[in-house]
């Protein structure tokens, strides 16, 4: 009863202390949203207004010509290309990761076999390693399939990652064991466990990677600007960096650019937010 | 599915080899089973084509006089990492340039990553309505690609007519007219800023979950001995928080000394290569004009570089643990 009585006595500087706090997330939220709003309120601009002072941050003659001018797939610029383009190697490389991941993750959390050990901390220790070492290398690979300038530079090298590996597997130890030793005096397999067992008790942290994955490759920026070329080829990371080049001052189209290239991964964000928060933050209790 | 289940124990009554609960039938008699590889081979593969041998091939590639135009790639030895020690070679001075300007970017960034996200996450923690609001809110811009975050902020910081000019020369500052782009020490703001603003909210959420998992008790036990906010501060929460903070530096410093779409897009390097970052350099050297044994021997020297922090850093960390 004290200690209510004393909490009472404190209210009048833990409202004061909120309203402080509350003040403190307004302000930062400003600060986080304000340049989105920017870049859509800009790409509905006519180019002209988009250059004018003073600014406005709400067009004064609604524009879609930003849009119309990289939808245009003749263009220099088809951004609808690229937006595909993204759609397709994002979705290839994130199923290329969710079933080589997977597997090897659950050989390696429940299989014994020789060089276990060994092959585990080889996977690992290449977390470590910083990936410009393998930029040179890795183009003249690409170069050698012949997949220079084609999606499969963006679809499968990025996939050979150990982050998939060791975050599923971490998973799959926590994972009871006798569910899986009572399968197999039930005379099921290894395989039968995996697929009808493990992956469908596996659907989070599954889709955390995916989303992950997804986004990683959405977004990647260094390894497409120097891999594809043709302007029908490219991703749209890329193809900002092509538009920016382009239109230089024809920000109606740049920003256009961005909101295409940002839609999906908010959407995605949207839906999967826990997932990508819950990933982060795990990601981050491992270290 | 279950009654078959029942009927199959019942005729199997032998306990599976003791010691062994992760094997299956083949392994647990200590035979030879292809199981394990089937299912590491696909990842196997990727892994050996796209890590081992690139890995490798670096260091191969880096001893040779490797232009990937010319016909011939003669064996060099250790020149071109010589070359990168030599003041008045072709490579050096640009390299030690791109150098510094990582060790400036990321001397810069890391302190406002590593203090502005714990405090967010400290406000952030507290219960409140709308919590998980503002989580996703901060969080937003990280889930963008610096594509965009790069042509975004490109156009914000034009000088002309900007975003950040337009309000500063409303408020009087700097006559609206600050080049935020083409000169020190703008540009280093700007490329600093941007990164704060873009990826705060990652770091942000790896502290909240940190912060949830301190033993709530401390506090109430702390607080019945009359321990003041600030004291719970620095006794429970900072040492509650020291494998995070282990991590976010770590993560941090290697995000930051890999920095490249932001100097890439925003700057493009000016002034005078000022802000060009040992990434864009080596991709220059290596994927633009194919020089790539020299690029090769930078991305090592780099790479030493980073190990050396991340060994440093864990270790002065550790070391604090012990003490």
């Amino acid at each position: 009863m004290a200690a209510a009585a004393k909490t009472e006595g404190r209210d009048a500087g833990g409202l004061a202390r909120k309203l402080l706090s509350y003040a403190v997330l307004l302000l930062l939220t400003l600060i986080f949203v304000a340049p989105l709003l920017w870049m859509v309120s800009t790409s509905f601009k006519p180019n002209p207004e988009t250059t004018a002072l003073p600014l406005s941050w709400i067009p004064k003659t609604f524009s879609t010509e930003g849009y119309s001018t990289i939808l245009n797939s003749s263009s220099q610029s088809p951004a609808l290309l690229w937006f595909l383009n993204s759609m397709i190697a994002g979705l290839a490389n994130t199923a290329l990761i969710l079933v080589t991941a997977s597997m090897a993750a659950y050989a390696l959390a429940r299989m014994e076999f020789r060089g276990k050990r060994f092959l585990f901390a080889a996977i690992i220790s290449t977390l470590f390693i910083p990936p410009i070492i393998l930029l040179t290398p890795n183009y003249q690979i690409v170069d050698q399939f012949g997949w220079l300038d084609t999606l499969l530079a963006v679809i499968v090298p990025g996939a050979a990652g150990a982050f998939g590996v060791f975050f599923l597997r971490q998973f799959f130890l926590s994972l009871p064991k006798e569910l899986e030793e009572a399968a197999m005096l039930d005379g099921a397999n290894r395989y039968q466990i995996f697929f009808r067992i493990i992956l469908p008790l596996s659907k989070a942290p599954l889709a955390t990677l995916a989303t992950l994955s997804f986004l990683t490759n959405w977004n990647d920026f260094l390894w497409p600007v120097y891999v594809l070329f043709t302007p029908g080829n490219l991703t749209l990371p890329p193809g900002l960096a092509i538009l920016q080049g382009a239109y230089t001052t024809n920000y109606a189209v740049i920003m256009a650019g961005g909101v295409l290239a940002s839609i999906p991964v908010l959407i995605v964000f949207i839906i999967a937010q826990r997932y990508i928060i819950q990933g982060v933050a795990r990601s981050g209790l491992k270290g | 599915m279950a009654a078959q289940g029942i009927e199959q124990t019942g005729a199997q009554p032998t306990p599976p080899a003791a010691g062994y609960p992760s094997g299956g039938k083949a392994e647990s008699t200590g035979s030879f089973s292809w199981t394990p590889y089937v299912f590491l081979a696909p990842y196997l593969l990727l892994f050996t084509v796209f890590i081992v041998v690139p890995a490798i091939f670096g260091l191969w590639i880096s001893l040779h006089n490797w232009d990937y135009l010319l016909p011939e790639q003669p064996w060099v030895g250790l020149q071109n990492y010589v070359n990168l020690f030599t003041p008045g070679s072709p490579t050096a001075g640009f390299f030690w340039q791109s150098m510094e300007a990582t060790g400036i970017f990321t001397l810069f960034s890391v302190p406002f990553l590593v203090i502005i996200p714990l405090l967010v996450a400290l406000i952030l923690n507290q219960s409140f309505r709308g919590r998980n609001f503002f989580r996703a809110m901060y969080f937003a811009p990280y889930v963008l690609g610096v594509a965009v975050v790069g042509v975004l902020w490109q156009y914000i910081l034009n000088p002309g007519f900007g975003l950040i000019n337009y309000y500063l020369g409303a408020l009087g500052i700097g006559e609206g007219a600050v080049p935020w782009t083409t000169a020190l020490p703008w540009a280093w703001i700007s490329l600093v800023g941007m990164t704060v603003w873009w990826t705060l909210g990652f770091n942000a959420i790896i502290y909240l979950a940190g912060l949830q998992d301190i033993n709530q008790e401390l506090y109430e036990a702390a607080k019945v001995d009359g321990a003041n906010r600030w004291q719970r501060f620095v006794n429970i929460t900072i040492p509650g928080l020291r494998p995070v903070f282990l991590f976010v530096i770590t993560v941090t410093i290697l995000a930051s000394a890999n920095m490249f779409g932001q100097s890439y897009l925003v700057t493009d390097g000016a002034p005078a290569n000022e802000t060009r970052t040992a990434i864009m350099y080596i991709a220059e050297e290596g994927l633009e004009n194919f020089r790539m044994g020299s690029a090769a021997a930078m991305s090592y020297i780099l790479a030493l570089f980073l190990a050396l922090i991340s060994i440093l850093n864990f270790r002065f960390l550790n070391q604090k643990e012990e003490d």
